[in-house]
């Protein structure tokens, strides 16, 4: 029974936790092929490896607090910025959004009962922490943890003793999950649509979950055949990388990053799909540009998949690509900032209310314009030169993937955490630790643009004295952003321990998923929905007080 | 009308699978292209070496397995289920007969002295290093999606021998050939590029 | 929108048409490696690829059923494919062959 738009939450039916299925204990979850449990799955995993990259962070920025620190050896230095590198890249920021917001959500939002492949929705689990404990394994044999960077460049990667054969299989391993995730990702939308829902019904999130899909698919293979490739380099020397046999590395490079490039939208895009979601519930207004938003999400899949160069500028490779390359970038920062424009229209004239997941949608765009601008101005060649390898670079790809996906994430668990375990929050403890994190973030990684512009090269485990001081400042940041994290993820903590009961509406959304019980049954839907409007069309929707 | 819907949906997904699939091979054909534009005469040596008698004939056992196994789906879905079984089997037996003459070309290759690494190679010029570097490679990567090509088709015929795989179930069956088509058509791409170069 | 996705029907499927695209794949097959023994120059690596794309575009379309699938998302794919690989493939070579 429908009231003003509102479905009559089923109470009578058991939430997905209760659910008694074949197996029992762990084996419920580890062995489920629910969507909503394979989601919590992938966060709970992806939380823990977050936490062990930041650690690593922490250390890196502990042994850069002074020069001449000497917390610890240099190899082991390069060892620590690799696997920062590689847990946050391959097992945190790639997988997060969609592996655990998509999977839980996106069914739901076109009103299915679960993905199109189920089973293969667990196997991805499978893959990706089969992947993670093949890339630990690898730091305890075959010559200890790598020390290439996250990178792997050839020739290097190809010589160095570590075991880099065992840390490529992980990541290797890792990309049939994310492909397999693409393929469920893409199938399910264009498939399981409930009745009425259109693609221009399609909730904004599910059309960056789509547009990224795509990329997972086309994109993964080739750092797959990359990395197989350097496995084969290494065991039997075919050559294809070595130029005392003819290779070429500049050709690693492309390959490498034929996928790594496009491998940033698959980070970014969910997140963008997140913002989309949130600011129109908390402007209590109908998104700005829906199409243009929309359409722009395949944009930026697209033209980001053209731009690859723009990290190989000073490798060798010619002028003539370096200037394609150039432009292509400059083209692709356009569907980004249709976004932008977008949301803020989108925010202007509506009744705004900032709550926690609109304080984090906020910070998103602030923090993302700084990271797209300044990756403007290292796509500019000249500019390249001085900038490439500094911490220029690195504070801007930390500006557009902690300030961007992270806080995207973070806009995403606080937008929908009631929803997925019906229970809510503490709203001001959630704004003091959103407070904590934005000041220690831009504390640590401002610094980091300035030392970059002044020849701070990255990777460097130590430095002369003129750098100390932003240094200092960076590393002192560090602390206030771990210590953000930690108040917000144990104020979440709080919530699923002792948390009220949430409603089944508490922000007024007008998607499908707050339509139904917080946490969702089973299946998610008593009767497939048959859907009359669009996903932002708040009218006459009752707002339920908590 | 469910089962035909589900249908559908598996195909979608299987396709989707092929694209990787048919990117995980591209990553080998940007550095073949790349390698070969910088070397063509080199290319074009050691190409020459390859038994092209050999290539041929796997090209035709491939395209031949290709057609078994459209055959074995059709006669699957016209209820003749001995037929396709017969024509499953026939497309595996294909499938090791392509394996045992790459298993005979790689043999000889090896015998001769030119393998990645070896003295022998390493004392030619660089392009035809890379040849058969991109050689070796690219072909064991497709041997290698033959062979597990030829499991998931036993897996097919055990299931079409149980019943699971029926004339009312053909889905399995046609995903089965849809990723063995995939196979064909990389290898009649991978034949022309290393062993025809003119 | 799910109703241009219902699949190919055994309709119009015939035993014939398998066999005659398998005897059009060896003919192919038969000119791509008589071909190879010619001089075409520049041109040779060009018919080359055309000849194998007809015979890809043969299993496709008819051994798996490509041309009898009804819906955009079946008509899209392999153009998707194919210009994802130029581009790749493409614009490296605006790198590799400019140095």
């Amino acid at each position: 029974m429908a009231k003003n738009g509102v479905l009559e939450p089923a109470h009578s039916i058991t939430s997905f936790y209760k659910y008694q299925g074949k197996y029992h204990g762990t084996f419920a979850w580890i062995l489920s092929t629910d969507h909503k449990r394979i989601g919590l799955l992938y966060l709970f995993s992806i939380l823990l490896f977050f936490s062990v990259a930041v650690f690593f962070g922490f250390l890196m920025r502990l042994k850069l607090i002074a020069p001449g620190f000497a917390l610890m050896k240099p190899q082991m230095y390069n060892a620590i910025f690799t696997l920062h590198g590689i847990i946050q890249i391959f097992l945190v920021v790639i997988p997060a959004i969609p592996a655990i917001f998509g999977n839980f959500f996106l069914p739901i939002q076109i009103g299915a009962r679960d993905m199109a492949f189920p089973r293969v929705n667990l196997l991805s689990w499978w893959l990706y922490a089969s992947g993670a404990i093949i890339v630990f394994l690898s730091l305890f044999t075959g010559g200890g943890p790598v020390d290439t960077g996250w990178t792997f460049y050839a020739p290097y990667s190809l010589r160095t003793t570590v075991n880099v054969p065992l840390a490529v299989f992980g990541v290797f391993v890792l990309g049939m999950s994310s492909i397999l995730t693409g393929v469920n990702l893409v199938t399910t939308t264009h498939w399981l649509r409930a009745p009425g829902m259109s693609w221009f019904r399609l909730p904004l999130f599910v059309w960056g979950i789509y547009a990224t899909a795509w990329v997972q698919i086309l994109a993964t293979p080739v750092i797959a055949i990359t990395l197989v490739l350097i496995m084969i380099e290494r065991y039997f020397g075919v050559g294809v990388f070595d130029p005392a046999k003819g290779g070429d590395p500049i050709l690693y490079q492309h390959l490498f990053w034929i996928y790594s490039h496009p491998a940033v939208y698959i980070i970014i895009l969910p997140a963008m799909g997140v913002i989309s979601e949130v600011i129109p519930v908390f402007a209590r207004k109908n998104i700005y540009g829906y199409k243009a938003i929309a359409f722009s999400s395949i944009a930026i899949a697209s033209v980001g998949s053209l731009v690859w160069g723009h990290h190989m500028f000073v490798s060798g490779q010619s002028d003539l690509a370096s200037v394609i390359f150039s432009l292509l970038t400059f083209l692709v920062a356009v569907p980004s900032a249709i976004k932008v424009f977008n949301w803020v229209a989108t925010l202007y004239k509506g009744s705004i209310e900032l709550k926690p997941p609109m304080l984090f949608a906020l910070t998103f765009i602030f923090l993302f314009s700084i990271g797209g601008l300044t990756g403007l101005i290292q796509g500019a060649l000249a500019v390249n030169m001085h900038l490439h390898d500094t911490y220029w670079v690195v504070g801007h790809f930390h500006y557009i993937i902690f300030g961007g996906m992270g806080f995207g994430f973070l806009a995403a668990i606080h937008y929908w955490f009631p929803k997925m375990f019906g229970k809510m929050y503490n709203w001001k403890r959630a704004a003091w630790g959103w407070l904590i994190l934005f000041i220690g973030f831009n504390v640590l990684y401002f610094p980091m643009l300035i030392l970059g512009w002044e020849g701070m090269p990255r990777r460097y485990y130590d430095y002369p004295p003129q750098f100390h001081t932003l240094h200092l400042i960076s590393t002192i940041g560090s602390w206030i952003l771990i210590a953000g994290l930690i108040w917000i993820f144990f104020n979440l903590f709080q919530a699923l321990r002792k948390g009220e009961r949430a409603g089944d509406n508490p922000w007024g959304g007008a998607t499908l998923e707050w339509q139904i019980p917080s946490p969702p049954p089973m299946e998610n839907f008593e009767k497939i929905p048959t859907v009359e409007k669009g996903p932002y069309e708040f009218g006459s929707l009752r707002i339920e007080k908590l | 009308m469910e089962s035909h819907q589900d249908d559908t949906g598996s195909k979608i997904g299987m396709w989707l699978f092929l694209l990787s699939e048919i990117l995980l091979f591209g990553g080998l054909f940007i550095l073949y292209s790349s390698y070969r534009y910088k070397n063509p005469a080199d290319f074009h040596l050691a190409a020459w070496e390859l038994n092209r008698a050999l290539g041929t004939l796997n090209t035709l056992i491939l395209i031949t397995s290709s057609l078994f196994m459209a055959l074995s789906i059709y006669f699957l879905r016209k209820g003749g289920r001995n037929l396709s079984m017969l024509f499953l089997c026939a497309t595996i037996f294909l499938g090791l007969l392509f394996l045992g003459v790459k298993y005979v070309e790689w043999t000889a290759k090896i015998g001769h002295g030119l393998y990645p690494n070896s003295l022998r190679l390493l004392g030619r010029s660089k392009g035809e290093i890379l040849f058969y570097g991109l050689y070796y490679s690219t072909t064991g990567l497709h041997g290698l999606h033959v062979l597990v090509g030829l499991l998931i088709l036993s897996v097919m015929l055990v299931l079409m021998m149980k019943g699971k795989v029926n004339e009312n179930r053909f889905i399995p069956l046609e995903n089965t050939g849809l990723y063995w088509h995939l196979v064909d058509i990389i290898w009649i791409f991978l034949f022309p590029l290393f062993y025809l170069i003119p | 929108m799910e109703s241009g996705l219902k699949g190919w029907s055994m309709k119009n499927n015939k035993f014939q048409t398998y066999l005659l695209v398998w005897l059009g794949l060896v003919i192919l097959t038969a000119i791509t490696v008589s071909m190879a023994g010619m001089n075409l120059g520049p041109m040779s690596i060009g018919i080359v690829l055309a000849v194998a794309a007809i015979k890809s575009g043969l299993v496709l379309g008819y051994f798996m059923h490509l041309k009898y699938e009804t819906g955009l998302l079946f008509k899209l794919m392999i153009p998707i494919v194919l210009a994802v690989l130029t581009v790749f493939i493409g614009l490296t070579f605006t790198d590799i062959a400019f140095r």
